[in-house]
């Protein structure tokens, strides 16, 4: 027995999309040490679609299962499609999370959309999940 | 699988010589230790023996155990106990930043109360100082309660020299000791200690009994009312089969003690060695000598404590982030945080104790997944120096 399901614990025991990659469209990042989780998020962008992700996260085994089924999930999808994710749907992918641990999968929303903000603005591109989006707004990250 | 439990500072397995004792007391002498009729000496004998034990573990007179319902009960009494029965002024009470949360919150609630606390600071390996303590007492101090040793980091506190200071002052000194006993030899008398705090379950006892140590003549208000027990300071029909079993843990932990104390700090000494020697940027919190025989308080840089603990337990190995009850808040380590550690590499750290039944082979085996789980994790984690 363990606080999580066995979906979750195989995301956690074997991560999709743990590492770097070489020459990434797009970086983006969220959380800090200080708060006890941190997650980078890396992808290959081809034509508006996320044709790879890779993630790094220093969190805890639900910061890691969230990381690795939200950069699964991203891989093939538009931008839009990508930020209209939430992390409710990440939770509901890994089949849920104990109500405590839900707050870790926001690490993934968040770094999805740090790294697209960055690569719309080096594009110039007007993105509509990007609409009010602020990057350096201070974040509701409770623990 | 293999299953290495390292989490003996949060609870211990009962002896099976322990468990024995306690048995009969349940179904075949389970006579009220108060009445007055055979059933009812026999328990109250069973109690008056057990009373005897755990007073000699830590030198005291049996007429000054008082028998809880365990370490937090006790510590709660202590601290509410002294405050409540000091005349009007005296309010004020000194203990430090790493104590266990049941001393912790017990001084939030006197400071709720309108007592003002001083929390004293500990040093980068978790001691106190004791000329902080004699510049924090005040005309108004009435108690001083510094733990004997830390859970967390194990740091083996100065407590003879710390006691002399409130004593020379004339301030009550409590200690909770209850990861200390067992594991330190302890004499309340020697070390000029008015109140101490044990736990039976953390000597291989059962749960759901403790004691406290009240030096005779100490002000203190009791803290539960009802019947005469416990010298009619701490009513309450006594649970018969806990205090026998922790009489005979007790009386166990003594016998036991320079043995206990030679195998677990030989097993703790190479368990560190093994640590620092075969996986890099590993580094140790709290002392390598003034430390409890079976404590270690290892930080495993840039990776997050509970994902390490997640993988342990997937491999049979018990650990822990600091003490239970952090682990199940997700708050960072207040012992290591007052110790000044970075917050990342509290977020880093785990605690492994040893015990009784671990064996050099159990060392071999959580090092060797140690260093198997550290490399997993610090390959895809954001902080990992390349």
């Amino acid at each position: 027995m363990s606080m999580y399901n066995e979906k979750v614990m195989s995301h956690f025991t074997n991560p999709h999309n743990a590492g770097t990659m070489e020459n990434p469209d797009a970086v983006g990042s969220f959380g800090s040490p200080v708060c006890g989780d941190m997650m980078e998020i890396s992808l290959k962008i081809t034509d508006g679609v996320i044709e790879d992700a890779k993630f790094r996260t220093f969190g805890c085994g639900s910061a890691i299962a969230s990381s690795s089924v939200a950069t699964e999930m991203i891989k093939g999808k538009t931008l839009e499609e990508a930020l209209a994710l939430t992390n409710n749907d990440f939770v509901a992918e890994l089949g849920g999370l104990p109500e405590a641990k839900v707050h870790c999968s926001v690490l993934s929303e968040q770094a999805i959309k740090r790294a697209i903000y960055q690569y719309a603005k080096e594009h110039d591109l007007e993105l509509e999940g990007l609409k009010g989006f602020d990057p350096d707004a201070e974040f509701e990250h409770d623990h | 699988m293999r299953q290495v439990y390292l989490d003996y500072a949060a609870t211990t397995p009962v002896k099976e010589e322990v468990l024995a004792e306690m048995l009969p007391f349940f179904s075949l002498q389970y006579g009220n230790p108060s009445s007055l009729h055979k059933f009812g000496y026999t328990a109250r004998e069973a109690v008056d023996l057990a009373r005897e034990r755990v007073a000699a573990l830590i030198g005291a007179k049996a007429s000054e155990i008082y028998f809880t319902s365990g370490g937090t009960e006790s510590d709660n009494w202590a601290v509410e106990g002294v405050a409540g029965a000091q005349p009007a002024g005296r309010a004020h009470v000194i203990t430090s930043k790493i104590e266990h949360h049941a001393l912790l919150h017990s001084c939030a609630a006197l400071e709720e109360k309108g007592h003002s606390v001083s929390y004293l600071e500990v040093d980068p390996t978790g001691f106190v100082q004791p000329h902080a303590l004699k510049q924090a007492i005040n005309e108004r101090t009435c108690l001083v309660s510094i733990m004997f040793a830390n859970n967390e980091v194990g740091s083996i506190q100065p407590i003879a020299e710390l006691a002399k200071i409130a004593n020379s002052a004339g301030i009550i000194f409590h200690t909770d000791a209850v990861q200390a006993a067992g594991n330190l030899p302890i004499n309340v008398q020697q070390l000029g200690i008015d109140m101490l705090s044990l736990s039976a379950h953390k000597i291989y006892g059962p749960k759901g009994i403790g004691a406290l140590y009240i030096k005779e003549g100490t002000a203190i208000s009791n803290f539960i009312h009802g019947g005469s027990q416990e010298h009619k300071r701490r009513a309450g029909t006594e649970n018969v089969p806990g205090i026998v079993g922790f009489g005979k843990a007790a009386e166990l932990a003594a016998r036991n003690l320079n043995d206990h104390i030679k195998k677990t700090t030989t097993l703790r000494d190479y368990f560190i060695d093994r640590l620092l020697a075969d996986i890099p940027d590993v580094q140790i919190n709290g002392s390598r000598e003034q430390r409890l025989p079976g404590n270690v308080n290892a930080t495993f840089n840039y990776i997050e404590g509970e994902a390490l603990l997640l993988d342990l337990d997937i491999n049979g190995i018990a650990a822990s982030t600091g003490s239970a009850c952090s682990s199940g808040s997700f708050a960072p380590s207040h012992v290591l945080t007052a110790m000044g550690l970075p917050i990342e590499q509290v977020y880093s750290s785990l605690r492994f104790s040893l015990g009784d039944f671990t064996t050099k082979e159990d060392i071999d085996h959580t090092v060797s997944v140690l260093n198997a789980t550290v490399k997993r994790l610090r390959a895809f984690s954001p902080f990992t120096q390349e």
